[in-house]
């Protein structure tokens, strides 16, 4: 542990509650964490909520299905309202995937031992997230056989890509997104599915896992590279997530229409991002260790660090929102100032004020130690926060679109019940994907858990 | 030069916690033995180094750096080609060479370039895949993965010999002291 780190367990602070409970050893950390997936039986909870998810994640193939079918018409957008839940949908999930890049990369680099226990499902639900939000905009397109035009391939057309356009950005920063997490989440796993592989007594999963593992064997000399190798893509990947939410955010920005044409956008996109990732990582981290018994290494030091990281960012987000408001009416510009009033007396109004009260007042209870070990308030806290960061870009997208320019180019829009089926497929299909996940990965690093045992021994 | 134990790998020494095993490693190094592996359940600090491996054993950040630099120089001038000569596109005047639009996408390449040099650069230096290992062959091996330390000195080193290796395993406290065979 670095010298700046406060002192875990000294008696200076004695309310911070451990990062791993004591009495563990190697062999109990890789026992209680390889049991999990090796040998405890398929429960009936497990069953009863993969197969709901399930169901959720066929509501979603099926929606595809008529959308293919049918075309966009079958959901609400229109002219002017282009974007719609696709958009809104899309920038929510790739929002949630940023906190298991932030747990994995900047929290290593800043040396914050308290990372340990949650990057590796951090890491999971950055990748399903991803895969969620790849859909929309690829299902957006209207014909998404043709979305390979946007891959620069030699076409014999003899046409290239716009490269200057933000939604070409868009393609490469979020397939490198979504490949770099997953070379990130794999290498992790290497060491991890080696120690599955040693401890499976089936042939099936010996095969399964001794195939993935590669043939590791823990050499010092492998160590040595493997170390490198995931320091460099800590390093690499903690400029990449800054990265992928701005270039989001450019997909606004850098259109002139009011409430989008704003510098303000990439840092307050990236915060909402980690906002949200985080509220995401605690809605799924607090059922998970109860099911499964985690309590002894998913600490409520680990909930309160994160209650306290969404509390930060939240206030980021809230100073973003307050400095969006002044300089639209600072700037004098009648229609920036127009959306202004739109949003707060306009047809979408309830919707801002719903944000409000999700994003900026409720999360101010996070102030209250008694509020942050609550794991019950903490769970609630988190669903609110993912409603209020979905109703964000609800209301960045809608309403900024139904009030253009000219009042004969307003419009209205109400999403139908494809456009509300297809995202509830999605968060079937991420909820589906995280149950088998944990199912048949650690859903903890077992070898980076064993290093926080070695430090804690050595103390 | 043929061998003088066909078939013998090593002999695999078993320890318990990190300390002796970096003990072991240090003192196999002052005893002359160079050909030799530890093998531990997680990274332990400055075992690479008790086995006498020096910084420029690491070639995975030079690859990196090669990786980004290629992934970044590359991104940016295709799109210089593709948008400027191979396919111009006159939208209102503007100039064709806007390198500033192009960087998002250099930038996005060149992490992707890293990071896939760095990853597929550390598995090719470390020999993986590599299905078949001698050491797998020991079943007391499999604690490698969870909470047992071992030091493994190869019997192609100038220094080995069966019964000396041996004893000098057993007298840096290695418990367990194992042939490690090869065989087909």
């Amino acid at each position: 542990m670095s010298a700046g780190d406060p002192p875990v367990n000294s008696p200076e602070i004695p309310r911070l509650s451990p990062v791993i409970e004591p009495g563990h050893s190697y062999a109990t950390v890789t026992d209680k964490i390889a049991t999990i997936v090796l040998t405890r039986p398929t429960s009936i909870g497990w069953l009863a909520g993969f197969s709901l998810a399930f169901t959720l994640m066929m509501v979603l193939f099926i929606s595809i299905a008529w959308l293919i079918t049918k075309g966009v018409g079958i959901w609400g957008i229109n002219i002017p309202i282009g974007w719609g839940f696709a958009i809104v949908n899309f920038v929510w999930w790739i929002g949630i995937g940023h906190a298991g890049t932030l747990i994995s990369a900047i929290l290593f680099l800043l040396n914050q031992k308290w990372r340990t226990s949650i990057n590796r499902f951090a890491e999971a639900m950055t990748l399903f997230a991803v895969a969620c939000a790849g859909i929309f905009p690829l299902i957006h397109t209207g014909r998404p056989w043709m979305a390979y035009y946007m891959v620069p391939y030699p076409s014999t057309m003899g046409i290239w890509p716009q490269f200057r356009s933000p939604l070409m950005w868009d393609v490469f920063a979020v397939s490198t997104y979504g490949t770099v997490s997953a070379l990130f989440w794999f290498v992790g796993l290497i060491p991890d599915l080696a120690t599955l592989r040693d401890r499976a007594t089936n042939k099936a999963a010996q095969i399964i896992y001794g195939m993935l593992a590669m043939g590791w064997r823990g050499s010092a000399r492998h160590w040595h590279r493997y170390n490198s190798a995931y320091l460099l893509l800590a390093g690499l990947a903690t400029p990449l997530v800054l990265s992928v939410h701005s270039v989001i955010s450019f997909d606004f920005s850098i259109a002139i229409v009011p409430g989008w044409h704003t510098t303000i956008f990439p840092p307050y996109f990236v915060a909402g991002a980690i906002y949200s990732g985080f509220a995401m990582v605690l809605t799924i981290a607090i059922p998970l260790r109860k099911a499964y018994d985690l309590e002894d290494f998913i600490t409520m030091r680990h909930l309160e660090n994160m209650a306290k990281v969404m509390l930060a960012t939240g206030l980021i987000v809230a100073y973003g929102y307050f400095f969006e408001f002044f300089m639209s009416l600072y700037s004098g510009n009648k229609f920036d100032v127009f959306l202004v009033q739109q949003r707060l007396h306009g047809p979408y109004s309830p919707y801002y004020y719903a944000l409000i009260l999700c994003n900026i007042l409720t999360p101010q209870v996070l102030w209250i130690q008694k509020v942050r070990t609550n794991v019950a308030a903490l769970f609630v806290m988190s669903l609110v926060i993912n409603i209020g960061m979905w109703l964000e870009r609800f209301v960045i997208v809608v309403i900024s679109l139904t009030r253009d320019f000219m009042p004969s180019a307003w419009g209205r829009y109400q999403p139908t019940f494809w456009d509300w089926s297809t995202f509830i497929g999605t968060l079937g299909m991420f909820v589906s994907l995280l149950f088998l996940f944990v199912r048949g990965l650690p859903a903890i690093s077992i070898a980076e858990m064993r290093e926080l045992v070695a430090h804690e021994d050595h103390k | 030069m043929k061998l003088p134990h066909p078939h013998l790998y090593g002999l695999l020494g078993e320890f318990d916690s990190p300390k002796q095993l970096m003990d072991a490693a240090k003192k196999a190094r002052e005893a002359g033995y160079r050909r030799m592996d530890a093998f531990a359940p997680f990274p332990v600090e400055g075992l690479s180094r008790a086995l006498g491996l020096g910084r420029k054993h690491d070639l995975v950040p030079l690859l990196t750096l090669a990786g980004g630099l290629g992934g970044g120089l590359t991104g940016f001038f295709f799109q210089v080609w593709a948008n400027v000569s191979s396919y111009p596109q006159n939208i209102a005047g503007r100039p064709l060479n806007s390198w500033p639009a192009f960087i998002p996408i250099t930038f996005e390449l060149t992490v992707l370039g890293a990071s896939l040099f760095a990853v597929f650069g550390m598995l090719a230096l470390n020999r993986l895949p590599q299905p078949h290992h001698p050491l797998f062959n020991i079943e007391r091996f499999k604690r490698a993965s969870n909470d047992k330390f071992f030091l493994c000195i190869e019997s192609h080193d100038a220094k080995f010999h069966l019964v000396e290796t041996a004893r000098f395993l057993q007298s840096v406290n290695a418990q367990h002291v194992t042939e490690v065979r090869d065989e087909d």
